[in-house]
């Protein structure tokens, strides 16, 4: 048996599917923020799996750039975390209500 | 020298303005103004007839509107019947401004009354010089406007403050068949310029169609409303509420005469074959002189005396408008201007010396008190009662003679009768007045101690006194009978020639109408000589009481009318508050705001939620788009 596109693909989606899960069953802001990065990585292997079987680099240079700005972004959403817990002593999603009507 | 009529019109405007803007304090540079702008309009006048001469028919114009190929022009027409009412409105406008000076010197509102007497002289000329009905109609407003803010000028006082809101609305029921009859005519005959209007009915005749007397009765529902003829008379009287020289320049010579003047300029739309336009506006004119003569008998306030009298004189001319006489209307438009403005103007005189006291049976022996007073309120009585040679008799005799001339002789013997039967009563009741107010002792303190006024008020007095006295005989007449019918003969008379002119021509009517001034004058003199209270109430009974009460007309259409309109007014305001902003307004304002309070609920605040909701967004958005 080849390993073929779809292949990949399946396991993209698998990946996606169990971040997005992650991020709305999950109650710890740190887990969701974990699920994020996973559904984030999906997308990067989709873009490589294109990249490989299409013969075309640009998926895999734009997959860097994606790598590159989400370790600044995992920078910023980490730090706001911690602020977060500094202030209210909470990282529980359902205790951070103060939005609702 | 085209630029004067235009001066002439606009100069009482810029006074208005500039007094209105800048000058209210200065009383007397905002009385200076607008008693300038008013003379020098008068001098123009005479300046620009001199110049060039009477026998004008031309249009100055200019575009006011242009949309597309639709255009409403701002013309000026020059012929000899806005030629002369110019000079008219200006001369007695001119005579009353001066006397105002006098009249007014106490009160504070003294820069706004001027004001208020500029936009008026200013909206007469409009309507005089107008050369189409929109123009007409647009200055027949502002008219109305500024006889609203002069009749309501002492509005704190709640009696004048109702009387102008009951002529402005008065008016405006006539004005509403009025613009009606406007449009109806624009609808048929394409046009509304006067020149246009009567090339086209002088070509065809029958043009206007089944609609010839409807138009014409529509129109004549403007000048119902502004000469307040039966049954929209009842605001005149009230009218007099307002200052004394308004009454005299407003609602007795100038405003009151437009709808009489309004109805000679548009007389080839009334005089249509098939229409029997003439003949109803005929019997209202003779109806509403015949009432308001007799209920002037019973009148005790000497302005309501008056402003009966003006109604009375009014409904002389719109008869004899209905009579097809357009020069005797237009003759006694004239004469009256000059008379009644005179005895108005005396009135206010007499009023003044006894602090603003008006009952008739408070006044009395005056005639040594107020010499000159006395003798130009006589002068002003001659003439309206009609007496030869003061100015009246000419005029009332043209009408007389124009009811004989009637084809149909049930008509021509009513109409006649009927004429010299108010002759009769206005002698009456003008004699009446000058026996109880100069003769007979004095009925009050105030009458015993009053005294002569100021010369800035006598003056305008004498003016008008002799334009009373040889108004008829200085070629008024001649003048608008060559406009009205340039067909017939010319003839030049000398002045001897014309003094006796009415016997020679209609010794019928001439004696007639004498006898019957006479006779007024007799039973006056009878009743009235030395007499502290008035006979005629326990002679005449509850007929006096219903002369008294004006015959009830104000109660009447308090009763119907405005009754009627408040039951209307209430159910109107039913539905507002129920049907619109109940269930409409209320049906929508509650619908948003359920869905409102039920999309609330999806807001909880819960990341999870909404990150849930986002992702099942996404997927049918997905799975509209991909599959």
């Amino acid at each position: 048996m080849t390993i073929g596109l779809n292949h990949y693909l399946v396991v993209s989606i698998m990946l996606f599917c169990v971040g997005l899960f992650g991020v709305i069953v999950r109650r710890n802001l740190l887990v969701i923020y974990m699920g994020l990065e996973l559904m984030l990585n999906a997308a990067n292997l989709a873009l490589v799996a294109f990249s490989r079987f299409n013969d075309n680099l640009d998926g895999q240079v734009f997959v860097f750039f994606i790598i590159t700005v989400a370790a600044a972004e995992v920078a910023v959403g980490l730090a706001l975390i911690v602020a977060l817990y500094r202030k209210r002593q909470t990282v529980h999603a359902e205790d951070l209500t103060t939005l609702r009507l | 020298m085209n630029f004067l009529p235009w001066l002439i019109l606009f100069l009482p405007l810029c006074a208005c303005a500039t007094i209105t803007l800048f000058t209210q304090r200065d009383r007397k540079l905002s009385a200076g103004l607008s008693i300038g702008a008013v003379v020098a309009g008068f001098l123009f006048s005479i300046l620009f007839i001199s110049s060039s001469g009477w026998n004008l028919n031309t249009e100055l114009t200019t575009t006011w509107l242009s949309v597309g190929d639709f255009h409403i022009d701002f013309g000026l027409r020059l012929d000899p019947l806005s030629l002369m009412m110019t000079l008219l409105v200006t001369g007695v406008a001119g005579v009353i401004h001066i006397y105002s000076w006098g009249y007014m010197a106490d009160d504070p509102g003294f820069s706004r009354y001027f004001a208020c007497l500029s936009l008026f002289t200013f909206s007469m000329l409009g309507i005089v010089l107008s050369n189409n009905f929109i123009q007409l109609f647009i200055f027949w407003e502002l008219v109305g406007v500024s006889s609203y803010l002069l009749v309501g000028f002492w509005f704190e006082r709640p009696a004048a403050a109702d009387a102008g809101k009951k002529a402005f609305i008065t008016n405006r029921l006539g004005d509403f068949g009025f613009i009606i009859g406007i449009l109806l005519v624009w609808a048929t005959l394409g046009s509304l310029n006067f020149g246009d209007l009567e090339h086209k009915l002088h070509a065809d005749p029958s043009a206007l169609g089944a609609m010839a007397t409807t138009a014409g009765l529509l129109i004549f529902c403007g000048a119902v409303g502004k000469s307040a003829q039966f049954p929209l008379h009842v605001w005149l009287p009230d009218a007099m509420e307002g200052p004394t020289p308004v009454s005299a320049l407003i609602h007795a010579a100038t405003m009151v005469a437009a709808g009489v003047y309004m109805l000679c300029r548009v007389f080839f739309l009334l005089n249509l074959p098939g229409s029997n336009a003439l003949t109803v506006i005929a019997a209202v004119g003779g109806f509403t002189a015949l009432l308001a003569a007799l209920i002037a008998t019973q009148q005790n306030d000497i302005k309501r005396v008056l402003a009966y009298s003006t109604l009375s004189q009014l409904g002389y001319m719109v008869m004899s408008v209905g009579l097809q006489g357009r020069t005797p209307a237009m003759f006694h438009l004239t004469t009256h201007a000059f008379f009644k403005a005179l005895l108005f103007l005396s009135a206010g005189s007499i009023i003044l010396a006894l602090h603003h006291e008006q009952n008739i049976w408070k006044m009395g022996a005056l005639r040594k008190k107020m010499p000159v007073t006395f003798w130009t309120f006589v002068a002003g009585t001659l003439a309206l009662a009609g007496v030869w040679p003061f100015s009246g008799f000419f005029s009332k005799d043209t009408i007389l003679a124009q009811a004989l001339e009637q084809p149909n002789p049930a008509l021509r013997y009513g109409f006649f009768i009927l004429g010299v039967l108010i002759a009769a009563i206005t002698a009456f009741y003008m004699f009446r007045v000058v026996f109880v107010v100069f003769s007979g002792p004095a009925r009050s303190d105030g009458a015993g101690h009053a005294a002569e006024s100021p010369s800035v008020m006598l003056w305008p007095l004498r003016i008008l006194a002799v334009f009373s006295l040889i108004g008829g005989v200085i070629g008024v007449d001649a003048l608008y009978n060559k406009m009205f019918e340039p067909l017939s003969d010319e003839f030049h008379y000398a002045l001897w020639q014309r003094l006796l002119l009415p016997f020679a021509e209609a010794p019928f009517a001439a004696t007639l109408g004498l006898l019957a001034a006479a006779a007024g004058f007799f039973a006056a003199y009878r009743l009235y000589t030395n007499v502290l209270t008035d006979p005629l109430p326990e002679k005449l009974g509850s007929t006096s009481q219903w002369l008294r009460d004006r015959l009830y007309f104000d109660e009447l259409y308090e009763a119907t009318v405005i009754r009627f309109h408040d039951r209307l007014a209430a159910l109107a305001n039913w539905f507002e508050r129920w049907i619109i902003e109940g269930f409409c307004i209320g049906l929508v304002r509650g619908g948003t705001d359920l869905t409102g309070r039920m999309l609330r609920q999806v807001q909880s605040g819960n990341l999870q939620t909404y990150a849930f909701l986002f992702a099942l967004g996404v997927a049918l958005v997905l799975y509209f788009v991909l599959l």
